[in-house]
């Protein structure tokens, strides 16, 4: 189910006291960023020049746009009474990603927005205690957009001269092994008539 | 007269009862907690961002690594979600195994969740009692994968191979005579199945022994009942799943109420708590120990009587035997191309979640058509519960959140990922 931003919290409040809907829990919460979404690495023309351990992405986003939004945030809703589930998409084209947090609807929501405002950077307005999570104390940028790389920016090390534990840029490069690719064509492993609904 | 003031503690991370890397920084007005933050992440990998930079296949031994004492159940909530998305069904009999090393894997979490918190206020012997039985589970992990904990034994499409018929016994050596490996040996004559039906078959009573110490145990008691009180509505508002839900007394196991895999032809039951407290969730998990060994039992019986494949035949999944390889060029490719390249799976996003021993544990896989999944998010149990810290140690002492942390089965692993 896809949620404007804005409708959002009027939407989560309904889901969760209308009493056919019932949705009692937040099983999980999640930020998504479509930048690179649908890209593979290299195209097969070029690749015997280039070869592909160089087709690594940097830099190369999309843009968002009011028709693709770059940042969605996913929630997974769990109905007890009626043992359903349900699947809710926000998408946000601001610039900081800005969303109304449900942590008055669901208050499971604390350390999933938490995580989500460290991994994308995604504000959660109403937040109360909106901190990283996961990352290191100081630490600088969102590692889960696609933009960052994988091996970071700064590497930790013991200094013998200074005595300390000091930061450093990464001195490790990213090899990729396997490049990412998309068959065109439809799934072979599943016939057409058995797909899902 | 001196001020008194609130005093802010530091617990951990390097704290033995916290369970690996957990800082908890408590606010204490003497010793009763007035606020606690856990600090978490201090073991984050990121391993769903390394899950996007890798074939579907090669990430199965990262889900071992993210609840370290529960490895199956997250290498199955994997699989089962790349499986849904390709739309295949497995293999009955795979279907069984999985099961059967699912509750195998329950009872190995239960054991160390059991030995842990008994250390952790004060029950030395438990450990002992429960890394006994441990043992025995750990080798029958190693039987089928070859590896003790780290297993990647389940695959898209079943799982990687049958198991075995003899059961790998002890060797004598300057440690151990011929008489004392006689000895562990006697129940390893026969086949993976018979060590596992002979180890469901005593284990019961393995599981009265830890009764018998800690059930009616007065320091028990006094350590654990009223610790941690959570009612059933605050358990599903707090996003509570698994034993930590159903002590609170609400009924809900993945396993009975959307079944996966071949749970809703087994026959055993939900153990429910009625108070909610650290005492109740002892009682819930003791029961499910006993309910695992019940299942198991089942399977070993089905399993005996139905041999068949375990792993779907289709090469551009899984790979083709070593023999068919030297003779068949088809195999060649496909080998080639499934270990290059990997399969890519259709255009959609599927949520598949598991009971782990430690709650829901999910799978939310995104994928746009690649080889590599686009989005991989990791719904872990235990760092739901421990966003519920605060509220469940609040008015409580200082050595109360020692229970509570080991109540909750936390493993740093699945929390930070």
């Amino acid at each position: 189910m896809e949620v404007a931003a804005a409708d959002l919290l009027d939407v989560c409040t309904t889901l969760r006291d209308d009493a056919s809907l019932a949705f009692h829990q937040l099983t999980d919460l999640c930020g998504v960023d479509y930048s690179t979404y649908g890209r593979a690495d290299w195209e097969t023309a070029s690749a015997s020049t280039a070869g592909f351990s160089r087709g690594v992405d940097r830099g190369i986003v999309k843009a968002a746009s009011a028709d693709e939004p770059r940042f969605c945030v996913v929630y997974h809703l769990l109905s007890f009474e009626h043992n359903k589930r349900l699947r809710v998409r926000a998408a946000t084209t601001d610039d900081p990603p800005r969303i109304p947090s449900v942590i008055d609807i669901w208050p499971a929501a604390d350390w999933f927005e938490r995580e989500a405002f460290d991994m994308y950077g995604i504000l959660f307005d109403g937040h109360p205690d909106l901190r990283r999570i996961l990352t290191d104390y100081g630490f600088i940028g969102h590692p889960f957009r696609k933009d960052f790389p994988l091996e970071g920016h700064v590497e930790v090390r013991y200094d013998e001269q200074q005595g300390r534990v000091i930061y450093q840029p990464v001195t490790i490069e990213n090899r990729v092994l396997v490049p990412r690719v998309i068959r065109g064509e439809q799934n072979p492993l599943r016939p057409a008539d058995t797909k899902e609904a | 007269m001196p001020e008194i003031r609130n005093m802010t503690l530091n617990f951990g991370p390097q704290h033995p009862a916290a369970h690996g890397v957990l800082r908890l920084v408590l606010e204490m007005d003497g010793e009763v907690v007035e606020r606690a933050d856990p600090h978490v992440g201090l073991l984050h990998r990121g391993t769903e961002k390394l899950a996007e930079s890798k074939p579907y296949n090669q990430s199965i031994g990262y889900m071992d690594r993210l609840d370290y004492v529960s490895m199956m159940c997250n290498e199955h909530a994997y699989v089962m979600a790349i499986e849904k998305l390709l739309g295949i069904t497995v293999p009955l009999r795979a279907q069984y195994i999985r099961v059967m090393f699912d509750e195998i894997t329950r009872i190995l979490n239960h054991l160390m969740w059991l030995g842990t918190h008994g250390l952790d206020i004060g029950a030395m012997t438990m450990f002992l009692y429960c890394f006994r039985e441990r043992e025995d589970l750990m080798d029958c992990y190693e039987a089928v994968s070859g590896t003790r904990m780290h297993a990647t034994y389940y695959r898209p499409g079943g799982v990687y191979r049958d198991l075995p018929e003899q059961m790998p016994q002890y060797q004598a050596s300057k440690w151990h005579t011929q008489a004392e490996v006689d000895r562990l040996n006697s129940n390893r004559q026969g086949s993976l199945l018979d060590f596992i039906d002979d180890f469901a078959d005593r284990f019961p009573g393995c599981v009265d022994e830890y009764e018998t110490l800690l059930t009616e145990n007065r320091i028990w008691k006094q350590r654990t009942v009223g610790i941690g009180v959570v009612t059933p509505d605050r358990a599903k508002a707090l996003g509570f799943t698994g034993p930590m839900l159903r002590g609170s007394g609400i009924a809900w196991d993945l396993r009975k109420a959307q079944p996966y895999e071949t749970y809703n032809e087994l026959d055993f039951d939900i153990p429910v708590g009625v108070n909610g407290d650290c005492y109740d969730r002892y009682l819930v998990r003791v029961e499910e120990l006993r309910q695992s060994a019940k299942i198991i039992k089942q399977c070993v019986a089905w399993l005996r009587a139905n041999p068949g494949p375990v792993i779907v035949d289709d090469h551009k999944l899984t790979p083709p035997k070593r023999g068919e390889m030297k003779g068949d060029m088809e195999s060649l490719i496909h080998h080639f191309k499934l270990f290059t390249e990997g399969y890519c799976v259709p255009e959609g996003e599927v949520y598949a979640a598991v009971e782990a021993p430690k709650g829901e544990f999910g799978i939310y896989l995104v994928s746009d058509g690649a080889n590599k999944p686009y989005r991989l998010k990791i719904r872990a149990p235990g760092f739901v519960h421990l966003s519920a810290m605060n509220e469940m140690v609040q008015g409580h002492m200082l050595a109360d959140v020692v229970a509570v942390i080991g109540t909750m089965d936390i493993v740093f692993g699945e929390i930070d990922r």
